[in-house]
């Protein structure tokens, strides 16, 4: 449009009026993109490689235990006549006339133990036993802890003494003793419950052991996740928006629910995340002394704990499950901690 | 500071009460009794067992005579070891717990504290990542991993230390590093955060600034600050080497109170159970109260509520 005018003319060019296009508008918004809680907090986590090869591991483990065992050609339970006491990726007398006859038999990988089970499928089942103990287990913590420190936290004064002091009292109590005989005792009164009232056989289903380990964990981890809800509500009830929310008549339970709960999601996630692996490393412990899921069931710390008669000839059968609960502890561990650094720095120390 | 040490005191009491409560009623919950893990006893014998042991009176009678006699600090008699006293066992066989335990303390703070802050001096470093990796590695290893694979390597594979039993030093080696694995691992990395808070605080710029040798700082202002928050933890430490206690001398076959209490679980020696859990309760909770005032003491700067 230009067109040749003398520069001292003082008439006006139509085209500098045009209201201006939508890309030049573009160019003058300073704003950037809005970025989400959540968006900010991956794109901090994806910048830690550990926590990233972590999630990838526990990723993996979580395939390794819950998909592969659907379709593996053995069964955890499964005994195989004549193949007992198997080395690595040895086969048996029997299963080698069928190979040579054309047969193709499924390799045991890590071998067989001294009932003819094979290793492999019964570290896959263990792990995802273990797995499932961890992920339970935290989540009933998380429910119960959120809710008792949100509540605590939340209404203060007297409330709040009589709630934090019961905690500080089941805080002092050595949970490893209690964890210990309440395994030992609360089998038989399942056990009768799962057996005599209707309603309750699905009990029987998951295995009294599991049951109880979850009923046990609930009843004294929650206290530590408490705490740490409590104090984050102490801080965040002050906030304008729950005077706001306050002041609009929303009630108390929503409050907590959809403005208190909500804004600690972060710590909530965090602790969650290291409370997994704790609840595994307890679990193993228990098994490893026999007090944890009920035989036939393989539990990695039951497998790590059966494999100590035979460490002279089978070491593998130890350092298999060891190998195998390690990672997993130390892969939620690292995720932990990223995600503790990514979501909710404050939390560091 | 006496207020305070009362109201602490007061409050380990009350747990103690709970976990004395909690430990009766669970153990009246086990159905079946001790003696049906024998070869079933007849009708009468049991019978006079259980008049014997006064298990056959109601539960508020049995639970009341249980709180005179601990009150008067006895345990009762085990119900499987005929006629041995619940405290005379626990004499016996606490020391050699004890002995392990305290080696397993002195080997986690002195190997922990130095590593954790050699790692804080050489922040960032080649050193440093290679003891932050073992201290994570080591927090994420069961301890029973450790003592089994460490009876493995040394004992059957190599042998060259005793794995069975503690009747020489050299028995000592296996079971105190299994046990002392966990507590040296976080003692390092707690040393090394809390010595890193430490050398970027003004006082020690400040130290530099006026030209103490380098030795000195090192000693006299960081090492004691960075100190405290490991001070914090012997609670917690104590209560992870009595945990482990339990693996390893089972592990190991020690004849301490970890492999007994194991031992008398399995057995449903209802007396020698309850015995061990209040007194190692009783134990764990003196030993926190104590960490807790000493603390206080050490460090001023913490608030007397």
């Amino acid at each position: 449009m230009k067109q040749n005018k003398n520069l001292m003319s003082l008439q006006l060019q139509v085209s500098d009026f045009l209201p201006a296009s939508e890309d030049e508008k573009q160019g003058v918004v300073v704003m950037r993109e809005s970025v989400s809680f959540w968006k900010d907090g991956f794109r901090r986590l994806r910048k830690n490689k550990l926590a990233m090869v972590s999630l990838v591991v526990i990723i993996a483990i979580m395939i390794f235990a819950f998909i592969i065992p659907s379709f593996y050609p053995y069964s955890y339970e499964q005994q195989i006549r004549g193949s007992e006491n198997l080395g690595i990726m040895e086969y048996s007398k029997e299963e080698l006339t069928r190979i040579q006859s054309g047969e193709k038999i499924f390799p045991h990988f890590l071998g067989t133990d001294s009932l003819g089970r094979d290793l492999m499928i019964r570290i896959m089942v263990g792990s995802k036993i273990s797995l499932l103990v961890g992920i339970v287990a935290s989540a009933i913590i998380l429910v119960i802890g959120s809710t008792y420190g949100a509540i605590a936290g939340y209404f203060g004064g007297k409330v709040d003494m009589m709630m934090m002091r019961t905690v500080d009292i089941i805080y002092t109590i050595p949970d490893i003793l209690i964890i210990i005989l309440l395994s030992v005792t609360l089998k038989f009164p399942l056990q009768k419950l799962a057996d005599n009232i209707q309603g309750f056989a699905w009990i029987n289903t998951v295995g009294v052991g599991l049951i109880s380990i979850f009923i046990v964990f609930s009843l004294l981890y929650w206290v530590g996740m408490a705490r740490i809800v409590r104090s984050q509500v102490l801080a965040l009830k002050e906030q304008e928006y729950v005077i706001a929310a306050k002041a609009l008549g929303a009630s108390d339970k929503r409050i907590i629910k959809k403005h208190l709960l909500t804004n600690s999601i972060g710590t909530l996630i965090v602790t969650t995340t290291l409370q997994i692996p704790s609840s595994i490393f307890t679990e193993s412990y228990l098994s490893f002394l026999g007090l944890g899921v009920s035989a036939p069931m393989p539990s990695l710390g039951s497998l790590a704990s059966q494999a100590i008669g035979g460490i002279t000839s089978y070491p593998h059968r130890l350092l298999a499950p060891a190998v195998m609960i390690s990672l997993i502890i130390l892969s939620f561990n690292l995720l932990g901690d990223g995600l503790r650094d990514a979501f909710d720095p404050k939390l560091k120390n | 500071m006496s207020r305070y040490i009362i109201k602490r005191v007061i409050s380990a009491i009350i747990t103690l009460f709970l976990v004395a409560t909690l430990t009766f009623f669970l153990m009246y919950l086990v159905p079946g009794g001790p003696f049906l893990a024998e070869k079933a006893p007849s009708p009468q014998t049991m019978k006079a067992l259980e008049e014997k042991y006064g298990l056959d009176q109601p539960v508020g009678v049995q639970y009341t005579n249980y709180m005179k006699r601990l009150l008067k600090g006895d345990l009762g008699t085990s119900l499987k070891m005929r006629g041995q006293e619940v405290n005379h066992i626990i004499k016996t066989r606490f020391p050699i717990s004890a002995k392990l335990g305290l080696c397993a303390v002195i080997l986690a703070v002195s190997v922990g504290l130095p590593i954790g802050s050699f790692a804080a001096l050489k922040r960032g470093k080649f050193l440093d990542r290679l003891i932050m990796f073992f201290s994570t590695l080591g927090m994420a290893v069961p301890g029973f991993v450790v003592a089994t694979v460490l009876m493995y390597f040394f004992g059957v594979k190599l042998r060259v230390l005793p794995t069975f039993g503690l009747t020489s030093p050299l028995h000592y080696i296996l079971p105190v590093i299994a046990l002392a694995f966990y507590p040296t691992a976080y003692i390092s990395r707690l040393m090394r955060s809390s010595m890193l808070d430490i050398i970027g605080q003004d006082y020690m710029r400040t130290a530099k600034a006026k030209g103490v040798s380098q030795f000195k700082s090192l000693f006299k202002h960081a090492l004691r600050n960075a100190i405290l928050p490991v001070v914090t933890y012997l609670g917690p430490m104590l209560a992870s080497i009595l945990t482990g206690s339990f693996i390893v001398e089972k592990v190991f076959t020690i004849p301490g109170l970890g492999n007994q209490f194991i031992g008398s679980i399995t057995d449903r020696d209802y007396p020698l159970i309850m015995g061990t859990t209040i007194f190692l309760a009783f134990l764990l909770i003196t030993m926190n109260v104590l960490v807790d005032i000493a603390y206080k003491i050490i460090d001023p700067r913490i608030k007397m509520e």
